[in-house]
């Protein structure tokens, strides 16, 4: 059985060290610029705060995780390595990096640094995590959420490094790492700028019938009737028509989140190392509730007692959930 | 205009299901009539479409090399299951012709020996490109959203390490792959399940906005730009930066005349730049235009042409 470690998200330092106080084995976060995918207005550190958030984390034998996962665009890879160099120096656990240039240079300069390889690599097979292992010397490669347990379970008998999953939150549709949907409405860059669907360009419309559309960059991403609540215009999960839907139909994927509560203790036993839980963007009393959770059902699981999963399921609830890729095939 | 001889035109791989006819078709026409130098084929996009053309390969090649062009194999941009890793490894253990990779499952299993690194590869600066250049990489084709500031330094990193750097100028744009198929979704199937529903959109399945606005177009797992990108105005600019190739994407309208134009603008045939964009429109009736990656904002904008010509 694996150490089945939980990975938290920390968008500012409050919500560090609430992760930390709910029992987050690590958390991840990043700097206030491109060098993150989460580069949203209000979250994310200053190396000052980010050099406590270290001191606080250790002293309560938690890691942090600091993520320079997007592509910096040629011309400003040096932003990348001043962060890495930053990162390095307040001593961080480890880096989150997709970028090659990005990990080549860390392996270089920083060799003694563990690096991680991030979904926004893309790595979705044995052939591709092995190149970034033998390359950079990766150690821990997080899955794209495009896998069943079966295929999870066959990569880890392939391949040198831990894997990390998903387990909780936002259920991205689009490989990561190669999605320039919002650049194409916005002229902002989710692999750049580390930035989806900005909320400074987003707007809801109300229409005469009570209706209302949801907007970004002046596109209608989807309309709600008078009794439907108002979705946040994510490009990929908007409504659309096409020739033969005129009725609108959710072209890619419906508003859900991903909640992998019942397949937890299938994918401890496949040899998954550590979960993910997705939401930096969100509140502190959101993330108390998720972390503190998912630690009773890990430590039931570790334990050998049955893990109270009604309780990681009813987090959701209400809202519209998934299991996504990681049940069936079929979701393909 | 100046003559720009030395600058090579490409036509990218075809990304959407085309039958096999149609496909032999459009690659006699392209060997006998295109001013192309260089051709891509290979299934990127889905590996179940492969093996509907993947026997006329070889023939294929054969013919559009007797007319004088190079031709380079792409590899898959998802790799994940058993029959896409072996579809990538055999491709990888060609010697000839070259092959373009799109995944690094191709980077791994093509080792040190020499490579084009394709547009799904990411190499969106100057310390990926000179990594990949130390690993065997010859050739690379920047991402379609990178902007031309970023562009031209990396053209010219590229330059110094004796590569071939390539940039798409016309046909639509790759916004984004999927494991999921969403052609098959939009009939009520899945990916397993699909039928090739996907060979009845040769230009992609087009979605509009509620409030009936063009916006995406569809393709299996890929999403596209519903615009064309068209780089006319701005190949000037391209070349004097050091794009070494221009890539034509193949689209359902006359390529051999698309790629004429193109061909017409490097040897200076062209009265002015308006002249060739006007023909371009012809062409692409019903289709609007985009440059906006090239400019640094949304990709789908049209950026009035600045004074190149």
């Amino acid at each position: 059985m694996s150490l089945a470690e939980l990975i938290c998200p920390a968008g500012t330092p409050a919500a560090l060290r609430t992760a930390v106080d709910a029992g987050a084995d690590a958390v991840y976060c990043g700097f206030q610029d491109a060098t993150n995918a989460r580069n949203f207005p209000g979250l994310n550190f200053t190396p000052d705060e980010l050099a406590e958030a270290v001191a606080y984390a250790h002293a309560r034998a938690t890691k942090v995780l600091l993520a320079l996962n997007t592509y910096p665009p040629a011309g400003k890879v040096d932003l990348w390595r001043h962060a890495a160099d930053t990162g390095a120096r307040l001593g961080v656990d480890a880096f989150i990096v997709a970028d090659m240039g990005v990990a080549d240079y860390i392996a270089r300069t920083h060799p003694q640094m563990r690096l991680h390889l991030s979904v926004q690599a893309a790595a979705s097979s044995p052939e591709a995590i092995r190149y970034y292992c033998e390359s950079f010397g990766v150690k821990r490669v997080v899955l794209p959420r495009i896998l069943t347990i079966p295929e999870i379970r066959q990569i880890r008998g392939e391949i040198p490094c831990e894997i990390e999953t998903f387990i909780f939150g936002n259920h991205g549709l689009m490989v990561e790492g190669r999605c320039s949907l919002t650049n194409y409405l916005t002229g902002q860059s989710t692999n750049m700028d580390g930035v989806c669907s900005p909320a400074e360009q987003v707007d809801y419309a109300r229409h005469a019938d009570g209706s209302m559309s949801s907007r970004l960059a002046g596109f209608t991403i989807d309309c709600f009737g008078p009794e439907e609540k108002a979705g946040y215009p994510t490009i990929c999960k908007g409504r659309y028509t096409a020739p033969h839907r005129p009725e609108g139909y959710y072209a890619f994927e419906e508003p859900v989140s991903l909640n992998l509560s019942r397949l937890l203790p299938e994918l401890i036993e496949a040899g998954v190392h550590a979960f993910k839980i997705e939401g930096r963007q969100r509140s502190k009393s959101y993330v108390r509730g998720v972390v503190r959770a998912f630690r009773q059902a890990v430590d039931d699981i570790r334990a050998g007692r049955e893990a109270n999963i009604a309780d990681l399921v009813a987090l959701t609830e209400g809202q519209k959930q998934t299991q996504g890729a990681f049940e069936t095939k079929k979701w393909r | 205009m100046a003559v720009i001889t030395m600058t090579k035109l490409t036509l990218g791989p075809i990304a959407c299901h085309w039958s096999a006819e149609t496909r032999r078709d459009f690659y006699a026409r392209i060997a006998d009539e295109a001013p192309v130098d260089e051709v891509y084929l290979g299934e990127v996009i889905c590996s179940k479409r492969a093996p509907f053309h993947e026997p006329d390969l070889p023939q294929t090649i054969a013919r559009l090399e007797r007319a004088g062009k190079r031709v380079i194999v792409s590899t898959l941009a998802e790799v994940m299951l058993r029959r896409e890793r072996k579809a990538t490894a055999d491709l990888a253990a060609m010697d000839a012709p070259e092959i373009e990779i799109n995944n690094a499952a191709g980077l791994y299993a093509r080792g040190s020996r020499p490579h084009r690194i394709g547009p799904f590869m990411n190499a969106y600066n100057e310390a990926t490109i000179a990594w990949m250049a130390g690993q065997g990489a010859t050739h690379i084709c920047l991402p379609a959203e990178l902007p031309g500031e970023a562009i031209a330094i990396a053209a010219a990193a590229a330059r110094d390490l004796g590569l071939g750097v390539e940039v798409q100028v016309f046909g639509r744009a790759s916004l984004a792959v999927s494991a999921r198929c969403y052609h098959a979704r939009a009939h009520g199937r899945t990916k397993d399940n699909c039928q090739f529903v996907c060979e009845s959109d040769p230009d992609g399945m087009p979605l509009r906005t509620r409030d009936d606005a063009p916006i995406l177009r569809v393709n299996g797992i890929q999403t596209q730009s519903e615009s064309y990108v068209d780089l006319l105005p701005e190949t000037p600019r391209l070349v004097a930066d050091g794009v070494t190739h221009l890539r034509l994407m193949p689209q359902v309208v006359d390529m051999v005349a698309v790629a004429e134009v193109f061909r017409d603008l490097l040897e200076g045939r062209l009265s002015s730049v308006t002249e060739g964009d006007a023909r371009l429109a012809a062409l692409c009736e019903g289709t609007e235009f985009s440059n906006g990656f090239y400019h640094g904002t949304a990709g789908y904008r049209r950026i009035a042409r600045a004074a190149t010509a």
